[in-house]
């Protein structure tokens, strides 16, 4: 990627700084003239509202932990302590907690972006694979986060959740003895999720690092996902993509004040607001919103080890997307079929999560299994297939004619060559 | 043991859940509450007509434990002032200690404690009701709620309404009626519509003219069970008006902030479109 400009430090000082380390020629060249496509839209303001809310989640939750509890007598009252003494501690655990939705709406997102954009096709596969490791760090860490307050939704989560790895073979009861560091969720379960509930952003940090290394070595991917040619196809990244990330952050700012502000208790469960009583098992336990559509999957077979191992696998079947999607063209815009099917496959996952809300019973199991199996045949067959038997239309030969047609009002250039150095 | 327990419980949550489900109670009606909305506030005589009904009646058998005396001077609360409140503490017993002789003391409250248990523990607490445990209040209308369905729920996020809680406990304490005459319930129980499984084990605790109000109000079970589910929806969430004040700050920030953004990423874009 050739930039706009090169860093050259008129500072004696900074010039002697960079001589030695030349950190400031990094972030100058990753976040200054880096050179951005100039057609992305406002789907693509979403990684960096991501990178924003994990640190908005790393920064609440430093502080939140210098006040809370972590045993099992002491951490639902620290949390209610938070709320009522500590100065702006209701600020704090509701920014964090909304934070976590937030933060899933924000990656689920920026994932079907990816989906619709085919941003995950080569060179982008590492890219990709790294973000789909991201997104299983993120459920880890807010599966463990949503245990911390110790009610009786995060209690009995913990036990159905760590449950889950009962289903292995053989060595299934020892592994979950070993989680919980007991015979039941129980203080040391807690302990432990709160150590890890700390260590993960961290790593989810370093892997955002790489995924934003990898980013940058492959360039972006782009609304027409035809290569970027020459510096016309471009603009700096700062200032054009820093205000409008700015832009995009703000507004979804918006929403999440609306929620911290207004409704702190909309997305939560008010069973979690009961401090966790091992004797006494909740009439429905459901997980955390962003949760629900792999509760459907996992609930959605009829055994226990295939709903565990069916559960795993829709978020694996992530991992081979690239390679799943035979289509020689990475934009749904340029892809009639696949756009289709794309909305289909948002609209089950939607379903899915609607149905992981429900008990699982009567007409929602049915449910639930068709969307299940629909979810696995468009990763398994239909984007396989799609490749053979749709013909996409004709691409834009270059990003900046796109973007100066679309912006003249003239019709897309009929007859287009499409892009020649698609496999380059 | 233990685990057979957990694998029956967890048995009992994913085979048997409709069964349980079924166990819920009518559906409680909306009230206007002074404290919805996103300029709701509470209504300072409800909160101190409320803290009345609760310390005459609730008390004795619910705690309110996160809730201390010097919570009632807090702004945003009912409003006593510091003399009133320091009365009301003094009007309680506290056990203190060990004094230096190792002994455990009585002593008049203080602004610094908070509301005495109704019993030294729980166990205490259950013989007094055959086993039953009357839940601690103080964050009692964050923990209750019912399902309103789909359309209404997504429609509660335009309208921010959060006050279920305080909908279920006016309507659970309004709620008592005579049990179906095919029902049979023990003398330690009554039948109320908004309890889940409609059996509880709270018989109906107030009635009329139960407690004196001194600002005119009605003396009804009505008037009651408004101003203590106000004054415990308050108990569940002492900062809520400045929530709503700073929130309302912020928004009107993000807001302009938006918008100075939006013209300056015109500006600065206007040139990479032509």
């Amino acid at each position: 990627m050739s930039g706009h400009e090169t860093f050259q430090p008129q500072n004696k000082a900074l010039a002697w700084f960079e001589r030695r380390l030349p950190v400031f020629g990094l972030l100058h060249s990753s976040f200054v003239a880096y050179p951005t496509p100039r057609n992305l839209n406002y789907w693509w303001t979403f990684g960096g509202i991501l990178s924003v809310m994990l640190v908005v989640q790393l920064v609440t939750g430093i502080v939140l932990v210098m006040h809370f509890v972590p045993t099992s007598a002491g951490a639902f009252d620290s949390v209610e302590h938070i709320m009522r003494n500590v100065n702006y501690g209701w600020l704090l655990r509701y920014i964090h907690a909304n934070g976590a939705s937030m933060f899933f709406l924000a990656v689920y997102i920026h994932i079907f972006r990816g989906l619709y954009y085919g941003s995950y096709k080569d060179p982008r596969e590492v890219l990709w694979i790294l973000g789909v490791i991201l997104f299983l760090l993120m459920m880890a860490t807010a599966f463990m986060g949503y245990v911390l307050p110790w009610g009786q939704m995060s209690f009995w989560a913990a036990t159905v959740i760590t449950n889950l790895f009962s289903a292995i073979p053989l060595v299934g009861d020892a592994i979950v003895t070993w989680l919980w560091g007991g015979y039941s969720v129980d203080e040391p379960t807690l302990k432990r999720f709160f150590s890890l509930h700390y260590l993960l952003p961290f790593v989810i940090f370093g892997v955002v690092l790489l995924h934003v290394w990898a980013l940058h070595v492959v360039g972006q991917n782009n609304p027409d996902g035809i290569d970027v040619k020459s510096n016309k196809d471009t603009v700096p990244f700062t200032p054009h993509a820093t205000v409008k990330d700015s832009f995009g952050l703000i507004c979804f700012f918006i929403l999440f004040a609306w929620f911290v502000f207004y409704i702190p208790n909309y997305l939560g469960h008010p069973d979690n607001y009961i401090p966790a009583n091992p004797l006494q098992t909740p009439p429905h336990i459901v997980p955390e919103w962003y949760f629900l559509p792999f509760y459907a999957i996992l609930r959605a077979i009829p055994s226990k080890l295939g709903g565990v191992v069916a559960m795993f696998a829709s978020i694996a079947v992530l991992v081979f997307v690239p390679w799943l999607d035979t289509s020689k063209v990475r934009s749904a815009r340029y892809r009639p079929l696949y756009r289709q099917f794309f909305w289909i496959l948002l609209i089950v996952c939607i379903g899915l999560g609607y149905l992981g809300a429900k008990p699982p019973e009567g007409g929602y199991v049915i449910a639930a299994r068709l969307l299940t199996a629909y979810y696995f045949i468009h990763f398994l067959v239909i984007l396989p297939l799609l490749g053979y038997i749709e013909t996409p239309k004709p691409l834009p030969a270059s990003i900046s004619e796109s973007v100066l047609k679309k912006h003249a009002g003239a019709p897309a250039a009929a007859g287009a060559v499409r892009s020649p150095e698609r496999n380059g | 043991m233990r685990k057979l327990t957990v694998a029956l419980a967890l048995l009992a949550t994913v085979v048997a859940a409709p069964v349980l489900a079924a166990e819920v109670g009518a559906k409680p009606d909306r009230q206007a509450w002074s404290f919805s909305g996103p300029f709701g506030m509470f209504d300072r005589a409800q909160l101190q007509r409320g803290l009345k009904v609760y310390r005459e009646v609730c008390a004795s058998c619910h705690g309110l434990k996160y809730i201390a005396f010097r919570n009632l001077v807090q702004p945003g609360g009912p409003g006593f002032s510091d003399a009133e409140a320091r009365a009301i503490a003094a009007e309680y017993q506290i056990t203190d200690g060990p004094d230096d002789t190792g002994e455990m003391f009585e002593r008049p409250g203080r602004l610094s404690d908070h509301f005495p248990p109704p019993a030294p523990n729980e166990q205490a607490l259950r013989s007094r009701f055959g086993g039953a445990l009357p839940p601690d209040l103080s964050v009692i209308t964050k923990a209750r709620s019912y399902e309103s369905g789909l359309a209404i729920g997504l429609l509660d996020f335009f309208r921010q309404y959060q006050e279920h809680g305080a909908d279920y406990v006016y309507a659970l304490l309004n709620g008592y009626e005579d049990p179906p005459a095919d029902v049979e319930i023990d003398g330690a129980q009554a039948w109320n519509r908004y309890f889940p499984g409609n059996r509880i084990a709270m018989v109906p605790p107030l009635s009329d003219e139960q407690v004196e109000y001194t600002d005119g109000s009605p003396q009804t079970v009505d008037q009651y069970a408004r101003d203590v589910a106000a004054f415990l929806a308050w108990t569940a969430e002492p900062h809520m008006e400045a929530r709503k004040r700073i929130g309302f700050q912020v928004m009107i920030f993000l807001i302009v902030f938006a918008g100075l953004l939006y013209f300056t990423k015109k500006k600065v874009w206007a040139d990479a479109h032509a």
